[in-house]
């Protein structure tokens, strides 16, 4: 973000276009290594693990150091390994429930905002039932009906965000179609739905791309609250929310089990909404034009 | 607005009623009997029925639906299966918790966010613009219960300033105890949420700033303050208000995970333990009572964006498409 800020701020008024690249590569190049570390663990986690995942040969509440990057856990597992492990979970977290939110969302969105009368009002009100249940206890529920597992956590968190992204959807539509374009292209004889592909969809997508990765650090952080919940993915597969649940009451006397999770996290998140951001400046036309 | 207004009403209490039905059958699609929570393990068959008469859940679905609604009409909410203590009352003591924290967090977010948004929108080239941006950013994506976990060990563990969790048990009798309690947990709230907040008014802002309207204003010579009032904030609100619902909605029921990192007896842990107990009197009642409050909330803040914006008045008043 600083970087970017910075950059913009040094090119004087009318530089050529060059210049707005470098601005734009510098949040994609930011982003993209600290979301692509995390990813790097989570391939690498399934090929190589420091330790198996129930080796307790480090002792107890071990500090870092000593054959364990980051020491081992009340049990003696190895931290790292469990870091790792949990990497993955999160990466497939946040992707799955992504996919389930933006498909179910963005159908739902641009259909009510097209729709007449009651049935708009019909699919709104149903939108803001949906959005009643918060993410985190639609998703106990759908745990609670079927069984305490990643699949449900991601199912669960991906259709309560499809109600976020459906009805955020359904206003960028409707504030797209209050515009004169709009109306030029349908008295010039354009069918509605080439209208939706041409005007409506390039218009509203890059805000979708940023809520949508927005929405995988929201799922990312989801699954941590559900297994810190004890709601997620079972054990022996050590999810970040699990791990910082696990480790809270030895917080003041072994901070790293406490920490590295949730740095972790962060560093996903962050690098994660980094991207979107770089990515939304080199999308946006409106923004490009403004710009140039 | 006046036959808006009326529209609008009449689809909260359709919406409503959708959503006791929804809640209904949802609630009878979940495995188990509810009688299960009453019987021992093992109970013999006749056990099970008795249990199941005893709580009317051998009765067929319809009945037991208007068995519901004829309750609620007079405000009960039911008796706990499990406690065997009424809901209604317990929801209320509930609500004394989950009220406040909730209103105080998003209180002090919009307190901090609308103005941060704005200076991070407005002096982005600045570096303490560049640096709100930046702390937001990192605000986003940090989990509410491991910022919950750290708050406790720096203001509770280590400082001692602050208790580390629950709340007093005779609740507000004692208002000194009840508010300090709550300090912690509105703070890790109102963090988490501002730092989304800012973002939705900074990137709102930056639309206002880079628009026709605002310069047309400016070039006609009005001030920036003026014109940023008269004719920015009005547009800036609209996009942020919708987000400002969905925010408080959401914060009403999913606190939970902080009501738990804090050991608070609010509605989310209720509902919490009515899952886990299949209790559906306790499960019915919270998400009728917090359904309720999110649809008054997206009520107020659809009505609020029709006054600030007459462009969606049109649209909404029938027939303008």
């Amino acid at each position: 973000m600083i970087p970017a800020d910075t950059l913009e701020a040094a090119r004087p008024e009318g530089a050529p276009q060059g210049g707005r690249r470098a601005r734009v590569s510098a949040t994609l190049v930011v982003g993209s290594v600290l979301a692509g570390l995390i990813a790097l663990l989570a391939v690498v986690s399934l090929f190589w693990l420091p330790y198996p995942a129930d080796d307790t040969s480090g002792g107890r509440l071990a500090g870092p150091g000593g054959g364990h990057l980051l020491g081992t856990d009340k049990l003696g597992r190895d931290l790292f390994t469990q870091v790792m492990t949990g990497s993955r979970i999160a990466v497939e977290a946040g992707l799955g429930s992504v996919l389930i939110a933006a498909t179910i969302g963005i159908a739902l969105g641009v259909l009510a905002a097209f729709a007449q009368g009651w049935f708009d009002d019909t699919l709104s009100a149903f939108l803001d039932i949906l959005i009643a249940f918060p993410t985190l206890l639609l998703a106990m529920l759908i745990v609670a009906a079927r069984s305490a597992t990643l699949g449900s956590a991601v199912l669960a968190i991906g259709l309560a965000q499809s109600a976020v992204v459906a009805r955020l959807a359904r206003i960028l539509v409707k504030r797209v179609l209050t515009q004169d374009y709009i109306t030029a292209a349908r008295i010039s004889g354009t069918s509605w739905p080439r209208i939706v592909l041409g005007h409506v969809l390039p218009n509203i997508w890059p805000t979708l791309v940023v809520n949508l990765a927005l929405q995988f650090g929201l799922a990312v952080l989801a699954e941590a609250g559900l297994s810190y919940l004890g709601l997620g993915a079972p054990p022996p597969n050590a999810s970040w929310g699990r791990m910082l649940q696990e480790a809270q009451a030895t917080f003041t006397t072994a901070p790293a089990g406490a920490l590295a999770p949730g740095v972790l996290l962060v560093l996903l998140v962050v690098g994660v909404n980094l991207v979107a951001d770089g990515l939304r400046e080199t999308l946006d036309p409106a923004t490009g034009r403004r710009r140039s | 607005m006046a036959r808006y207004l009326l529209r609008r009403l009449v689809f909260l209490v359709v919406s409503l009623a959708l959503a006791s039905v929804v809640l209904f059958v949802l609630l009878r699609m979940l495995p188990g009997d509810p009688a299960n929570a009453l019987t021992a393990v093992g109970a013999s068959p006749e056990q099970i029925a008795a249990a199941r008469h005893a709580i009317g859940s051998d009765k067929p679905l319809p009945e037991q639906f208007t068995h519901w609604l004829g309750q609620l009409a007079s405000g009960d909410l039911g008796t706990s299966f499990v406690s065997s203590l009424p809901v209604g009352p317990e929801v209320a003591s509930r609500l004394n918790v989950t009220v406040p924290l909730t209103l105080a967090a998003f209180v002090l977010a919009v307190l901090v966010a609308v103005p941060a948004g704005f200076v991070a929108a407005h002096k982005r080239h600045t570096w303490y613009g560049a640096l709100l941006s930046a702390v937001s950013q990192l605000g986003i994506a940090v989990p509410v219960f491991w910022l919950g976990m750290i708050l406790i060990a720096v203001f509770a563990l280590n400082a001692g300033w602050l208790p580390a969790g629950g709340f007093p048990q005779d609740g507000w009798s004692e208002p000194g105890d009840a508010i300090r309690s709550l300090v912690l947990p509105v703070v890790t709230i109102a963090l988490v949420m501002s730092a989304s907040l800012i973002r939705y008014v900074r990137s709102a802002t930056l639309d206002v700033l880079d628009s026709d309207y605002l310069r047309t204003a400016r070039a006609l010579g009005s001030s920036f303050g003026r014109a940023m009032w008269r004719h920015g904030l009005r547009n800036a609100s609209v996009p942020v208000i919708s987000v400002l619902g969905i925010e408080l909605a959401s914060t009403l029921l999913g606190a939970v995970v902080v009501e738990s990192v804090y050991a608070l007896p609010g509605l989310g842990s209720m509902l919490a333990t009515g899952i886990a107990q299949h209790d559906y009197p306790v499960i019915q009642g919270v998400l009728f009572v917090s359904t309720l409050g999110v649809l008054l909330i997206g009520f107020a803040a659809d009505l609020l964006q029709r006054i600030i914006d007459p462009r969606l008045r049109g649209r909404l008043s029938g027939g303008a498409r």
